[in-house]
């Protein structure tokens, strides 16, 4: 394994225009799913005289905080289908948008530790593979074959049993693909507009006809909300109620290391997930915080246990110093699956409840959400993550393959 | 770490407690009755309030007993912690009913 070199740091890869006083379509939040469907909304539907309105700085929220996991192993064939569409969006989006974001299908591997863990894990493969997602299950020797570092002992606490593994899985580096999708949206016409927070909406009866912001009332024909952990504090402004919490979510980084971890690691059991970034630096994530919260930071006791965890499976991190850590506040749904679709209100959409998993979704929720916005209907990917879920009782339970536990 | 206050026990970490989210959603009253948009508000939709939030707690490795919580959802503020007979703290948007 080398260390590949990063791409330059942009400076100007879009305009700063003021913002106009109307719009065929108004997103709200420029994190990496609201630049995502500016993007497919002017590519595949033509539709450019679209803002993005962003309160913070472009890609700031969980954009920015998360630890960039891709993979298409879910469970059930809804999600087996969205994730897996994104799968093969990342696979092209670097040529597509001409910008190297150093996607890396380094391959992950999802730990088992118990017979229950097993069990769970070699039905998903059986599943993964029915849908056409690549998967293996992978028994301990072969997995300290993939992950030489990983301590496979039947001496720990909590042993290695055997793992799930996704060879075409991998991560990307955040920051760049949300500046790659900004730049070819700004190309396309798209007005990114940052330090423009929506405070409430334009309703006509039952139709929302624009937003009001901390810079003034924008017109809208429709308006599609991608706001991550504010969606529901938002959407209430519209006279909507979404059945999701906001947990806050945290992640860390160790100062820089020789490339010693080939892959992904996750552990559902033990709580912790670890890769090694491009530059060098451990990158470590765990659980929500048990409780609600929109303050931005973790709980110190969710360090403790991932790093205890970490050492464990890991005896070569055991010096690691922590050089960084951060939270970010992401909205968690029942069934832990996405909401992506139409609300009771008309011309208003909504994409939220990505909880601790989205990154790996931007593509395919940026895809999805553009056709639904641009047509009033569902696309077929989407249709089975609509808002009526909750009502019909066809819920889609990915709470194992989520991973993380909420 | 928050600091909880059990009413019985006293200050305790929060690593001695277990969360159970919105404190006050009834049961329904007349269960038969309800239609299935009432029944999914019932199970599914809860508050998600930016500020005081009204929510439950269990002292999991103490007196293993539930108890009410207001507590600030930004600032992670512990406004009150009272037991299931005591009327919740006169607070402004503290979520759930009264
Ligand atoms: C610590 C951590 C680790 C994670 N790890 C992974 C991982 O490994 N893999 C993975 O797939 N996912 C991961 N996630 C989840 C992933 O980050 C999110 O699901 C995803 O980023 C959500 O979509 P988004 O990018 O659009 O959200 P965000 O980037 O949060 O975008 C929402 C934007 O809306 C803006 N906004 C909010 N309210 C308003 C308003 N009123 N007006 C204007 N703008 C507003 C916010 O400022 C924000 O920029 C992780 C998240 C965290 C916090
Ligand atoms: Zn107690």
């Amino acid at each position: 394994m080398t260390a590949t070199p990063l791409p330059e740091h942009p400076d100007f890869l879009w305009r700063t225009p003021e913002p106009r006083s109307s719009y065929d379509v108004v997103i709200v939040g420029a994190g990496g799913h609201g630049l995502a469907t500016a993007y497919y909304l002017a590519r595949n539907h033509g539709i450019t005289n679209v803002a993005v309105l962003e309160k913070g700085w472009l890609a700031g929220g969980n954009m920015a905080r998360n630890t960039t996991i891709i993979r298409s192993n879910y469970l059930w064939d809804e999600s087996a289908a969205i994730y897996e569409h994104a799968l093969g969006l990342w696979e092209r989006l670097p040529e597509e948008l001409d910008y190297d974001f150093l996607f890396s299908q380094r391959g992950v591997l999802n730990l088992a530790h118990t017979l229950q863990d097993v069990r769970e894990g070699v039905r998903r493969v059986n599943a993964n593979r029915l849908n056409g997602v690549d998967a293996q299950w992978l028994e301990p020797d072969e997995v300290a074959k993939v992950c030489p570092i990983l301590n496979v002992s039947p001496r720990t606490r909590y042993p290695v049993l055997g793992a799930t593994f996704q060879p075409r899985a991998g991560i990307a580096k955040h920051d760049h693909v949300a500046w790659a999708l900004a730049r070819r949206a700004d190309e396309l016409g798209v007005d990114l507009i940052q330090g423009c927070e929506v405070t409430g909406f334009l309703k006509d009866g039952d139709r929302v006809v624009g937003v009001e912001t901390s810079r003034g009332r924008i017109l809208a024909g429709r308006v599609g909300l991608a706001a991550a952990g504010h969606s529901s504090v938002l959407a209430e402004r519209a006279g909507v109620r979404l059945p999701v919490q906001s947990h806050p979510l945290q992640a860390l980084v160790s100062e820089l290391h020789e490339p010693v971890h080939p892959t992904v690691v996750m552990s559902n059991h033990v709580h912790v997930y670890v890769s090694q970034a491009h530059k060098g630096e451990l990158v470590m994530g765990a659980g929500v915080d048990a409780y609600n919260g929109y303050g931005q930071r973790g709980s110190f006791h969710v360090i403790e246990r991932q790093m205890a965890a970490a050492v464990e499976l890991f005896p070569v991190f055991a010096r690691a110093h922590v050089l960084r850590t951060w939270g970010g506040i992401v909205d968690v749904t029942p069934d832990a699956s996405p909401i992506i679709g139409t609300t009771p209100v008309e011309n208003l959409y909504v994409n939220c409840g990505w909880g601790t998993g989205g990154f790996k979704a931007t593509p395919a929720a940026g895809w999805t959400f553009a056709h639904t916005i641009a047509t009033g209907e569902p696309h077929p990917l989407n249709a089975p993550f609509a808002l009526e879920r909750f009502t019909t009782g066809a819920l889609i339970d990915e709470h194992g393959a989520a991973a993380v536990a909420h | 770490m928050l600091l909880i206050s059990c009413p019985w026990c006293g200050p305790r970490d929060e690593t001695e407690y277990h969360y159970g989210g919105q404190a006050h959603v009834p049961y329904p009253k007349n269960p038969a009755e309800l239609t299935d948009e009432e029944w999914a508000a019932y199970v599914f939709y809860r508050d998600n309030p930016k500020g005081p939030f009204a929510e439950r707690w269990m002292h999991g490795t103490g007196c293993r007993r539930w108890f009410n919580v207001l507590r600030d959802t930004v600032s992670y503020e512990v406004l009150a912690a009272y037991r299931l007979d005591e009327p919740r703290p006169d607070i402004a948007q503290a979520g759930g009913n009264p």
